[in-house]
């Protein structure tokens, strides 16, 4: 049975929890789907997933990293996906990935291999809502939400559609840059949120730029709630596992709760 | 859509194209179609841009007929020579071009990436002309191949950032530009070096560049008679085959030839794919992960191709051939041994392919003209290697 995003993140919104995403490389070492069930019981209310691609433009240092050592090490979208399938997880899992995977499987393949591993929802960072219609056509005949980023150029009109049209939540992203792990919570993320909040009626989840329970809680009091990636990515590069996962998403997860 | 003419929306190619960039870049992307847009059909602008080609770059640039090879071949071979435009290929073109749009734009930096390095002297040469801040990212491979470049940027005051990811070549330089580009995007411009990327670029850059084909045809037209049987560029991202095309796109009775590198032939070999803000015919593998491309030529080094010409192949418009590295060599030494003109190692693709196709593909008596897109020197020490042997 497919969790989808909305029904768990909008009941976190409507009773004021914040919300916590984190992020984990698909294939990662192979311990990722231990890493992915300790995410999850540290508190997680939902988790993005990434395939890697070989050329991630919206990532930094950290995840391309990750990426290319989970593409070394034989990871493929069928293999994280098949393997995904075979499991059952508390919480909903949301896929991130470049379009090119998506396409190059084929859109409705594709679709059909997130149905099977109970995914409810893609984050798609290079397919703007422009280029986006075939793909939500396929993903909502399978009853899959495509999630919308908004970022801090992208002006009031076009921020007020897509947060419209955004499925599961809002993604927006906190600062001007790619993923990776940044000593201070840029300003613009307490901008984006304020700002986003007023548009939406789905959660707003500020990414990119979110490194520690600190800066999960500024950012959290501004938004719905928080995605957490490099941060998280990088110590499972320094093999820390799935208890160090656990020990870095319960502290995020207790942070945000300061504010519920 | 008449043939290389304006895309239709989105910057459509038929089903190449588009814009396929993160959301913060799409603002930027609106941004500068339309400073684009407004200031192709403005004369002021035109004429600053022509008048900067002409008495800094050295614009136009000859039709030479190319009388010995000519003679071997059995087909009369012009080469339009942009191998003696300043910088010494036809880069300086479309960045001329970008740079009066940055300063239009209010921008104060721009960023490039570049693998032969060309593109990158470019960009340098213009932000030194303009006071611009520039930077350029090169992969590491290709740092070491063309050190003479790396060197010319650096004395023109330009930063040059190695990049070491991937497969640290021409694809590798532009994820790191455009991550830069997405960090900067408010106050810096990516000057991409050819008609690649998103919306507006691959027709943007295609416009600065035609005035290769534009000359070329008048030229033609005037110093011979008629038109060209042929047209032969060689094909990276496809800048100067873009340009040189448009120039006879119309002209149904001349063919257009882009030369591939065997290793890097994005449309011989690939299949529709999205990258670099673009979908277009791409090297990638069973899993949609994109390849490395495998070429002696540091500006042909890429998996991927400009979207426009993905379109022309699919309608049957130009065709698409491919050479290997040791057809490149021999055309490199054959061209220099008897025009007296060394070739930068990618034009001597288009060289090769006439090569090897004159009384093949080319009938006997044809009237060819091959874009000679830039100058030799940067490849001295690369070929100096690779020919060692026979040059003792
Ligand atoms: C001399 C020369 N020709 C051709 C190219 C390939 O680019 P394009 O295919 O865009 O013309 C380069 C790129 O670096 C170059 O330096």
């Amino acid at each position: 049975m497919t969790l989808s995003l909305s029904s768990r993140l909008d009941l976190a919104k409507s009773s004021s929890k914040k919300i916590l995403v984190p992020y984990i490389t698909g294939g990662l070492g192979g311990d990722w789907l231990e890493v992915l069930d300790a995410v999850v019981a540290a508190g997680a209310d939902a988790v993005e997933i990434g395939i890697p691609f070989s050329d991630p433009i919206m990532d930094g240092p950290v995840i391309q990293e990750a990426s290319q050592r989970a593409i070394e090490s034989g990871a493929t979208p069928s293999s994280i996906l098949g393997a995904l399938a075979k499991q059952s997880f508390g919480a909903p899992l949301a896929i991130m990935t470049y379009f090119n995977i998506v396409h190059h499987a084929g859109l409705e393949r594709f679709a059909g291999w997130l149905d099977e591993a109970s995914v409810g929802g893609v984050v798609l960072p290079d397919l703007p809502i422009e280029e986006m219609g075939e793909w939500r056509a396929v993903g909502k005949a399978h009853g899959i939400e495509t999630v919308q980023l908004v970022a801090p150029t992208t002006p009031d009109s076009r921020a007020k559609m897509l947060c419209k049209e955004a499925e599961g939540f809002v993604y927006a992203v906190g600062t001007m840059g790619v993923t990776g792990v940044r000593s201070t919570l840029s300003e613009s993320a307490t901008l984006i949120g304020s700002r986003l909040r007023g548009f939406s009626e789905k959660p707003v989840l500020i990414g990119i730029g979110v490194s520690n329970p600190q800066q999960a809680k500024e950012a959290a009091r501004s938004s719905d709630g928080v995605i957490v990636g490099s941060a998280l990515v990088g110590r499972l590069l320094a093999g820390e596992g799935p208890d160090g996962a656990f020990k870095f998403v319960a502290e995020l997860r207790s942070a945000l709760d300061e504010l519920s | 859509m008449n043939v290389m003419g304006r895309p239709e929306k989105r910057g459509r190619f038929g089903e190449f194209g588009g814009v396929y960039v993160p959301e913060s870049l799409i603002a930027a992307c609106s941004e500068l179609e339309e400073a684009f847009e407004s200031s192709w059909v403005d004369p002021e602008f035109r004429s600053e841009y022509y008048r900067i080609l002409s008495n800094y770059a050295g614009r136009p640039t000859p039709l030479t007929f190319v009388k010995r090879l000519s003679e071997k071949l059995g087909v009369d071979v012009f080469f339009k020579r942009e191998d003696l435009n300043h910088t010494g290929s036809h880069k300086i073109n479309n960045v001329i071009g970008q740079a009066l749009l940055t300063k239009r734009m209010g921008k104060k930096r721009i960023i490039a990436e570049t693998g032969a390095g060309q593109h990158g002297v470019a960009t340098a040469t213009a932000a030194a002309l303009f006071g611009l801040d520039a930077t350029v990212f090169m992969g590491e491979v290709d740092v070491k191949r063309q050190e003479l470049n790396v060197f010319r940027m650096k004395l023109l005051g330009t930063e040059v950032v190695s990049v070491s990811s991937g497969s640290k070549t021409l694809k590798d330089a532009i994820n790191e530009a455009m991550r830069d580009w997405v960090a900067n995007v408010e106050s810096t411009h990516y000057c991409i070096g050819s008609v690649m990327g998103p919306h507006p670029y691959p027709y943007m850059v295609r416009e600065f560049q035609r005035i290769i084909g534009d000359e070329a045809q008048a030229q033609f037209e005037q110093e011979i008679g008629g038109d060209p049987d042929f047209v032969v560029a060689c094909v990276g991202g496809g800048s100067n085959a873009a340009g040189t095309f448009a120039g006879f796109a119309s002209k149904e009775n001349t063919r257009l030839v882009g030369v591939e590198p065997l290793g890097g032939a994005a449309i011989g070999r690939g299949s529709p794919g999205i990258v670099h803000g673009m979908r277009t015919m791409l090297l990638q593998d069973e899993f949609g992960q994109v390849s490395e491309a495998q070429s002696v030529s540091a500006g042909l080094d890429y998996p991927g191709v400009g979207p426009e010409h993905s379109f022309l192949h699919s309608i049957g418009r130009a065709e698409y051939y491919q050479v290997n590295d040791d057809e490149v060599l021999e055309a490199t030494m054959v061209l220099s041994q008897s025009e007296g003109i060394i070739p930068a190692l990618e034009p001597a693709h288009a060289v090769a392919w006439v090569l090897r196709e004159a009384g093949k593909i080319i009938p006997n008596g044809s009237k060819v003209v091959i874009t000679m897109s830039g100058r030799g020197d940067k490849d001295a020490s690369v070929v100096a290697e690779l020919l060692k042997d026979r040059l003792a």
